[in-house]
């Protein structure tokens, strides 16, 4: 494909655009001349320039409608019909030009239907104004002048048909020159430089602005070039700073003068170059008049589309992503939020309904607003659906406010609407909108009024390229911290108020009066650091979502404006990296992913660590929630475990493992470990990788052999409790598949024979504790850990239950007990305890809790409770336990 | 990898050009035009939790390359001692990596008459990644696979999802 053609294609797809938009507006106003103008000269350069590339089928198409368009111009009523007409012949040679644009050349096939129908409404008041196609049309020279100041690109072609010298066919042009009189005769005779048609040529750009076609002078760049000036900018920038460096180290003045000039043009320099990546919004919106009009014949409604702040810029990387949702969301405006005008006029509101568009820059963000004055969300119908759909109980759909509940909307697969209509359900769904939003750092609310109308505002950042940073430093490196998620820093020292106190070795700070959970940098980062370390140093307190904690850095450096550059496809799986950024001294640095790491800590993969504080609406949803790993095993089955429970996923070559008296070996890490399949029927295969679930207890680890790993599900558990097999502990619904729960404890004695009896204490009398829990599962899932960790478990249910058991059991030990019961809590047990006379009221106590709290704490000390341990953390309880163990042992002795 | 193995195979009639590299005292020979650059590596980041044959990223006049040691590669033994690394910036899928040698010697141009398959009691992994060896005077030099060198990770990333 030849240059002038790919340049042709791209501009008149753009002028097509427009002509669409443009198209709309003169329907409602169709007195407009600015507007009939701009649609007629549009159509008309595509026509010619069609003509000059030899694209007989485009030219013939366009020549009707420009034909029917002189029509309009010369007082031919305009109506619904022939504008419907001319936008369906548009979309006809966008389709032409898009197979243009894939093979090269002009497809084959027939117009003659829309020709002849094009043909016919012009012919209509003025039969003898349609003459007959002909190939070489070309532009009178008063029109040339006309067309000169907003086609800068097409300078060459009109040139070519200033020297193609042809009769004028038909008589369309010469009507269009005419409309500003004594325009022509003029022009016609001093075509170029006369004084007079300079000051009418003038006269016609600044009525222009009316019209609402800004010319602004451009080119085109292509977008690799610009990405390339992008580099080499930042390659000088980083030249400069060198230069600069040395320059501080030398005192020769001569240098500076001219260095500080350098710095000053390279700044700017760099400047441009950003902006050259900014597009106004109003390039995401051309499309949306014509994507409501016709939503508004189809449906039968009358709406108006008003746009404001359509030149607002934004990144093009953004633009391009926002594109989609917006014109789904204007969509679902039209189609669901605006009502019939009979129904709008029932309700005392004018028959037109409005969809309002607007943007502006607010900040380091741009806001958008889709707002409509149709009949509001239905939050009693979402309430109900909510429920229906099993998205959330009752209970919980009682107790959320409106705004919550408008929320919904969001989710997938949710639709109140009666009827699925054909505009509705095209494949985009709110939830998609909401992802790609979320996905470039936006947020979305709506506002919504019954009877009144609906407002969404979405907040997106103008550039995913350039963000706020802080430069951190942990261990021996420095990364850089996105600002957004940055809600203060605080100074933590010994010495200080400020300090970081630890409950069961978790680091938490008093923050003005809440308790912030902190994790260590390096802590998250998987590298190993010095006790001390986290005593000292700089806490950087993160939002994500409604989780606050703090991250622990060793030095905060400054802020800085941070390019961001994309993760290597080697290292993209890391969830803790967002990308990586070279910093102005030429160092490459990581750029962490709040998100990431918050996940990370929620997880408790790091050792120690204090479940995330929650505000208090999500840790009501999500208390009853377990976390599980997914996976297939055995005759396609799906079979979970709980995700506190597992060590590792690992996938090994079958070609290492090791048979010893009969039973399957690897070596892991430096030890053997045993292999047990996770269902009898799982054979470890001949060839390939196999798929492995790792538990470990202290030194030991065993790998259950799956198929496949399939998810991590959070799901409310509802376990039906089976009692033939030892090796499940029942089986229940996650993500609408019935799944087996494994009983970890029937697998533990299948790799190491003694792992159920406490092998690390054998001179010891196991110790027998009482665990209290109200959740059968967790009763289940924390019974084997601490069997396996060498303890005689007794359970009760309740803390009427657990006062019994103590009052008749006289074995007790140590009562581990679950502090948020409901009825009679945790706390209320033991200060009951307490007050009963003799070896019960000594009785140590562990308390395990969701939400590990000031108050909770302070409690907890007043009932002398040895220890609080969060809920999930299994390791901290065993360690809480052998510290106990090691306590008592002193005490006997 | 077998389309690269055929590649190679169609080729034995010229001659090829090969980068020569040394870990230890292995040389070893990477198809020209394959190697975009030859540099000192400096100022590299270490990547937490990335692929143990992932050094770090490093600055490369402006481009973030992500820096993979042959060594590590190859399973070789950590480097003792002191003794300045060379790096190779090699592409793939739009990317820059750089191989972290020991050294970089000259360019040959090896005909197809030196060149043998891999031996079959090569170590697994060395399989996988040489295309052949050559035979010179004195020394064997080991053909890398540059895509086969640069495809890695996918097995971490399961592990690494846990």
């Amino acid at each position: 494909m030849d240059d002038l053609l790919r340049e042709f294609l791209t501009e008149s797809a753009e002028h097509l655009d427009t002509v669409d938009a443009e198209l709309v507006r003169f329907e409602q106003d169709p007195n407009n001349q600015t507007i009939l103008r701009n649609i007629f000269r549009l159509v008309h350069t595509i026509k010619g320039t069609c003509g000059f590339l030899g694209l007989p089928r485009l030219e013939a198409l366009a020549h009707a409608a420009e034909t029917l368009m002189g029509q309009f111009r010369d007082g031919m009523p305009v109506t619904g019909p022939a504008v419907s007409l001319i936008l369906v012949t548009l979309d006809r040679l966008k389709s032409i030009l898009g197979d243009l644009e894939r093979t090269g050349t002009e497809p084959l096939g027939d117009d003659a239907d829309l020709i002849d129908a094009l043909d016919r409404m012009s012919a209509g008041p003025m039969p003898e104004a349609a003459p007959a196609p002909v190939a070489e049309i070309t532009l009178p020279e008063p029109v040339s002048r006309e067309l000169k100041p907003g086609e800068v690109s097409l300078d060459d072609l009109e040139r070519a048909f200033l020297e193609a010298e042809g009769p004028d066919p038909f008589d369309a042009p010469a009507p269009f020159v005419a409309a500003p009189e004594a325009f022509q005769p003029e022009a016609a005779a001093e075509p170029a430089s006369a004084p007079v048609p300079g000051r009418k040529a003038a006269d016609a750009p600044a009525a222009e602005p009316e019209g609402g076609v800004s010319k602004v002078q451009t080119i085109r760049v292509n977008v690799d070039t610009l990405e390339h000036l992008m580099t080499m900018v930042s390659e000088l920038v980083l030249t400069r700073n060198q230069l600069l460096e040395i320059a501080r180290r030398h005192d020769d003045s001569t240098y500076k003068v001219p260095l500080q000039r350098l710095s000053h043009v390279t700044a700017e320099l760099q400047e441009g170059v950003m902006k050259t990546r900014m597009q106004p919004i109003g390039n995401a919106w051309q499309k949306l008049p014509r994507v409501v009009r016709d939503l508004s014949s189809e449906l039968g409604k009358q709406i108006e589309l008003i746009m404001s702040g359509a030149e607002t810029e934004l990144d093009r990387q953004v633009l391009e992503v926002i594109k989609d949702p917006l014109t789904h969301m204007v969509r679902n405006s039209a189609d669901h939020g605006i009502e019939s005008a009979a129904d709008r006029k029932s309700a005392g509101k004018p028959a037109r309904g409005t969809i309002r568009l607007s943007a502006y820059h607010e900040g380091g963000t741009i806001t958008i607003e889709i707002a409509d004055d149709g009949k509001g969300l239905d939050l009693a119908a979402i309430r109900r659906k909510a429920v229906e759909r099993d998205i959330a109980s009752q209970a919980d759909i009682d107790r959320m406010t409106d705004a919550q509940v408008a929320k919904f909307i969001f989710h997938p697969g949710f639709s109140t609407a009666k009827a699925i209509t054909s505009v509705s359900g095209r494949g985009v769904g709110m939830d998609v909108v909401k992802t790609n939003i979320e996905l470039i750092g936006g947020v979305i609310d709506i506002n919504t009024q019954l009877g009144r109308g609906t407002t969404f505002t979405i907040k997106i950042p103008l550039t995913l390229a350039i963000i706020a940073a802080l430069i951190v430093k942990a261990g021996d490196q420095r990364y850089a911290v996105p600002q957004v998620a940055v809600l203060e820093l605080v100074r933590v020292d010994t010495a200080t108020a400020q300090k970081v106190e630890r409950i069961n070795g978790s680091p938490v700070l008093r923050l003005r009066e809440r308790l912030l959970p902190i994790v260590t940098m390096t802590g998250v980062l998987g590298q190993d650091e010095a006790a001390d370390s986290i005593d000292t140093g700089f806490v950087v307190v993160a939002q994500v979502g409604r989780q606050r904690f703090g991250i622990l850095v060793d030095e905060v450096f400054h802020t800085e404006e941070i390019v961001v550059k994309p993760m290597s496809s080697k290292l993209r799986h890391i969830p803790l990296f967002a990308g990586n950024t070279i910093l102005g001294d030429g160092a490459v640095v990581l750029i962490v992913d709040p998100n990431g790491v918050a996940q990370q800590v929620s997880h408790g993969s790091q050792t120690g660590s204090v479940p995330i504080e929650v505000e208090v609406e999500e840790a009501e949803a999500t208390d009853a929630k377990a976390t599980l790993l997914v996976f297939k095993g055995g005759a396609g089955s799906y079979k979970a475990v709980p995700l506190s429970l597992v060590t590792r996923l690992e996938e090994i070559e079958t070609a290492n493992v090791e048979w010893v008296g009969g039973r399957p070996l690897i070596q892991y890490r430096g030890r053997l470990m045993p292999l047990v399949p996770a269902d009898p029927s799982i054979e470890i295969r001949a060839k390939g990788t196999q798929a492995l679930v790792v538990f470990s207890d202290g030194e030991r680890a065993m790998g259950l052999v799956v198929d496949e790993i399939v998810d991590i599900v959070e799901e409310r558990l509802d376990i039906e409790i089976s009692a033939e097999r030892s090796d499940l502990i029942g089986s229940a619904v996650l993500r609408g598949r019935a799944t087996e729960i494994l009983n970890i404890a029937h697998f533990l004695p299948l790799a190491y024979d003694d792992w159920a009896r406490g092998p690390r204490k054998p001179a010891k009398r196991a110790s027998t504790l009482l665990l209290v829990d109200d959740s059968a599962f967790f009763r289940d899932l924390l019974s084997p850990v601490l069997k396996a960790a060498g303890y005689q478990v007794v359970t009760a249910g309740s803390a009427d239950e657990a006062v019994a058991i103590l009052l008749s059991n006289g074995r007790i030990d140590v009562m581990v007990c679950d502090l948020d019961m409901p009825g009679r809590n945790g706390f209320d047990l033991v200060g009951a305890m307490r007050k009963i006379e003799g070896r019960v009221a000594s009785l140590p106590v562990i308390g395990i809790s969701s939400s590990v709290g000031a108050e909770a704490i302070e409690r907890a000390r007043t009932l002398s409770i040895v220890d609080l341990v969060a809920k999930f953390d299994r390791s901290g309880l065993i360690a809480a336990l052998a510290e106990l163990d090691v306590a008592s042992l002193a005490d006997a002795a | 990898m077998i389309q690269a193995a055929n590649s190679n195979a169609a080729e034995t009639d010229s001659t090829q050009d090969f980068v020569t590299v040394f870990v230890g005292e292995t040389m070893f020979g990477l198809a020209i035009d394959r190697v975009h650059d030859v540099f000192i590596p400096a100022g590299v980041t270490p990547v937490p939790m990335a692929p143990p044959e992932i050094v770090g990223l490093l600055n490369l006049r402006g481009r973030v390359v992500t820096a993979l040691c042959l060594r590590r590669r190859l399973s070789m033994a950590e480097r003792t001692g002191e003794g300045s690394r060379m790096a190779i910036g090699l592409e793939q899928g739009g990317e820059t990596f750089a191989l972290i040698v020991d050294g970089v010697g000259e360019v040959l141009k090896l005909g197809a008459d030196t060149h043998e398959p891999v031996p079959i009691n090569l170590d697994a992994r060395w399989r996988d990644l040489a295309l052949g060896v050559h035979r010179l005077e004195g020394r064997l030099l080991v053909v890398l696979d540059v895509d086969a060198l640069l495809a890695f990770g996918a097995t971490h990333r399961t592990a690494g999802a846990a």
